[in-house]
């Protein structure tokens, strides 16, 4: 060691190095600060928190434009000098969509659809997760590849024959082929399960409801990164296949299960397609939120100049009303989401 | 002797055990897919080839198939004046959206995955669009009128209007002019810059997958090139990009079924505009349709499998 150099201890785990011809702290930042390297650096961060701020303005301007369009009466959103902020004050297109769309039977009917839909979802998820990623059977292979299959077909695709199939309900029937199914074998005829939540939860259950293949798929790659001693160990302690995944397997994903439940919830809330094509009766509506959406409330009809501008904010108004539970839900779950899908070990 | 000889048969019992375990978890979904979704889908093929009408019978409904044969198919290519020019404009649409997706949220996933101001808060604003942009709020924002005018914007009636017009197309077009470069990559940009909007909320999932990909690439290969010298540019395209390239296969074929399968598709919406009037003819177009976009997964698959690193693991 060189004999100019002294080496103090300040504290516990810190020690302090002096050496002939070391600068002082002013000088080495004087240095630090005149290095290219050091700008190149500070222009490159506020190159990008500018063009990250700029996307999230893209994100997030429509939202702000949509909630200032709702507090506008007719006549303010065909006057050019108004944009942003509102003339005439009015909380009428809440009011309406409120009571004559049934906002509320909507938001209780759609929470209770999707909230079961969602958590049956999760739950079969991690089951044929668990079942793909942990076990060898024969098949399993040809399993996966359906999971896959049942993803890329769109359910597009099978609208008619998906209606029918639930409109009258069998078991293992095909419908343009004459023979009895399961359930007409028992009671006689097939049952009719439009307008009712049946149609959704019985895909839920069979895995096989609105990208479901998408998170049997998140869950296998996540099970295929637990490793198999966490099992074996319960194993040898004399707790069974169920037991070990009920009391060590389900706990240990639960960042995960959030995601899928965050996607599965978010995913039934918003959609269109489902809530459309199974509740088609007209008497005992179901309400559900497309219904608030639909059509302008009828006390705002109007022939007014603007009118194709002022549904436009109407359903745009219905659009806000209709996100704002999920982005509540979501301002709570977020951090999950992030932190489920870095563990989920997506690769490989 | 007699316990020496039942221990390898108990073993054997094991792994049938265990595998009888496993049938049991996915008997959920090998009970429906046998019971309920392999009907679906051998009716919505048989109902592709018949005119379907639902008759009442006393007090039950029954549903008669009168036998059409091929004339739905046909039809939808010859006699249809518009099914084929919409299907061609639905495979140009997701040739120009794919690349844009991909790129996009490859390269704000890289940026998220820095160390910077404010991350957490650009993080849970980036995965919004995740959460809300799909089934009823995209076909509100298809039919905005108003964010556009809000914004003292002129609609032109091109319709896409709204929301997308954040960013005028004339001064971009102006200056690629002034760059002189080639007319394509000109419109290419423009509509790009026109459809900005649409491409930040599609591109959510792929953020995620793309996150979660650079998150296992280990910390220690970056150092290695750090002290090699390497230059952030190269250890992008040397390091980052390889490790990565297993799920730009993965966002790819994801973001393909994603931009066929949504409302606001052209064939898709076309599909749909004829299914009010004849199922049947609606159901053949998208069975049509379905496999024009398998066999284009398969072509970007192949060609893209081969480009692929996998890192050996073990």
């Amino acid at each position: 060691m060189d004999t100019n150099t002294v080496v103090t201890k300040e504290t516990k785990n810190r020690i302090r190095v002096d050496y002939e011809g070391k600068l002082t702290f002013t000088d080495r930042l004087k240095k630090k600060l005149t290095t290219s390297n050091t700008w190149k650096k500070v222009l490159l961060n506020i190159f990008r928190f500018v063009l990250m701020l700029g996307v999230s303005y893209v994100i997030l301007y429509p939202f702000f434009a949509r909630i200032a369009g709702s507090f506008m009466t007719k006549e303010d959103v065909v006057d050019p000098t108004v944009s942003l902020i509102p003339k005439h004050f009015t909380l009428e297109i809440y009011h309406y969509l409120i009571v004559e769309n049934h906002y509320f039977q909507a938001l209780l009917n759609t929470t209770l659809l999707s909230l079961l839909c969602a958590l049956i979802q999760t739950f079969i998820a991690c089951l044929i997760g668990y079942g793909l990623a942990k076990f060898k059977f024969k098949g399993n292979k040809a399993v996966m590849l359906a999971v896959i299959l049942t993803m890329i077909i769109p359910h597009r695709t099978l609208k008619l024959s998906l209606l029918q199939h639930f409109v009258f309900f069998d078991i293992g029937k095909v419908l343009s082929w004459d023979y009895p199914g399961i359930i007409e074998l028992i009671t006689g005829s097939p049952l009719h399960l439009e307008n009712t939540y049946w149609p959704l939860v019985i895909l839920s259950i069979c895995g096989l409801a609105f990208k479901n293949g998408l998170y049997i798929y998140m869950m296998r790659q996540f099970f295929k990164g637990v490793p198999d001693e966490l099992e074996e160990s319960a194993y040898v302690d004399g707790s069974g296949v169920f037991r070990t995944f009920f009391q060590i397997i389900l706990p240990l994903s639960i960042p995960m299960m959030i995601t899928i439940f965050l996607f599965a919830f978010s995913w039934q809330w918003t959609d269109e397609f489902y809530t459309t094509l199974f509740f088609i009766d007209d008497r005992n509506k179901i309400y559900l939120m497309p219904d608030v959406y639909a059509a302008p409330p009828p006390s705002l009809e109007t022939n007014y100049g603007g009118q194709s501008l002022y549904y436009s904010v109407i359903s745009n108004t219905a659009g806000m009303m209709i996100i704002a539970p999920l982005v509540i839900v979501y301002l709570f779950c977020q951090r999950y989401l992030v932190q489920g899908i870095e563990r989920s070990g997506l690769v490989g | 002797m007699e316990k020496q000889l039942k221990i390898p048969k108990r073993h054997a019992s094991l792994e049938k055990r265990k595998a009888r375990a496993g049938y049991l978890f996915v008997a959920p979904f090998l009970v429906g897919v046998i019971l309920i979704y392999l009907p679906i889908l051998l009716d919505s093929i048989w109902f592709s080839f018949n005119n379907i009408n639902i008759d009442v019978v006393g007090e039950n409904r029954v549903i008669v198939l009168l036998p059409q044969g091929f004339k739905y198919y046909t039809e939808a290519f010859t006699t249809d004046p518009q099914f084929v020019t919409k299907l061609l404009s639905g495979i140009q649409q997701l040739v120009f959206e794919v690349p844009a997706i991909i790129i996009f949220s490859l390269f704000i996933a890289v940026v998220l995955n820095q160390k910077m101001l404010g991350r957490a808060a650009f993080r849970a604003i980036f995965f919004i669009p995740v959460i809300i942009s799909t089934g009823l709020m995209e076909s509100i924002n298809a039919s905005d009128l108003m964010s556009g005018a809000a914004e003292g914007g002129i609609d032109d009636g091109s319709g896409g209007g709204g929301a997308s017009q954040i960013i005028s197309a004339l001064d971009v077009e102006l200056l690629f002019e002034n760059m002189k470069v080639g007319g394509d990559l000109v419109k290419y940009v423009v509509s790009l810059v026109n459809n900005v909007y649409n491409i930040i909320n599609y591109s959510g999932v792929q953020m995620l997958i793309f996150l979660a990909g650079l998150q296992s690439i280990s910390p220690a290969i970056y150092e290695a090139s750090e002290i090699e010298g390497a230059t952030a540019w190269e250890t992008f395209w040397k390091i980052t990009f390889p490790m990565i390239s297993p799920m730009i296969l993965v966002n790819t074929v994801y973001t393909i079924i994603d931009s066929f399968t949504k409302k606001s598709n052209v064939t898709m919406s076309y599909i749909s505009s004829i299914y009010s009037g004849n199922e049947s003819k609606a159901t053949a177009m998208s069975w049509i349709y379905f496999v024009v976009v398998i066999l284009i997964i398969a072509i970007v698959a192949g060609i893209a499998s081969t480009f692929i690193f996998y890192q050996r693991k073990d």
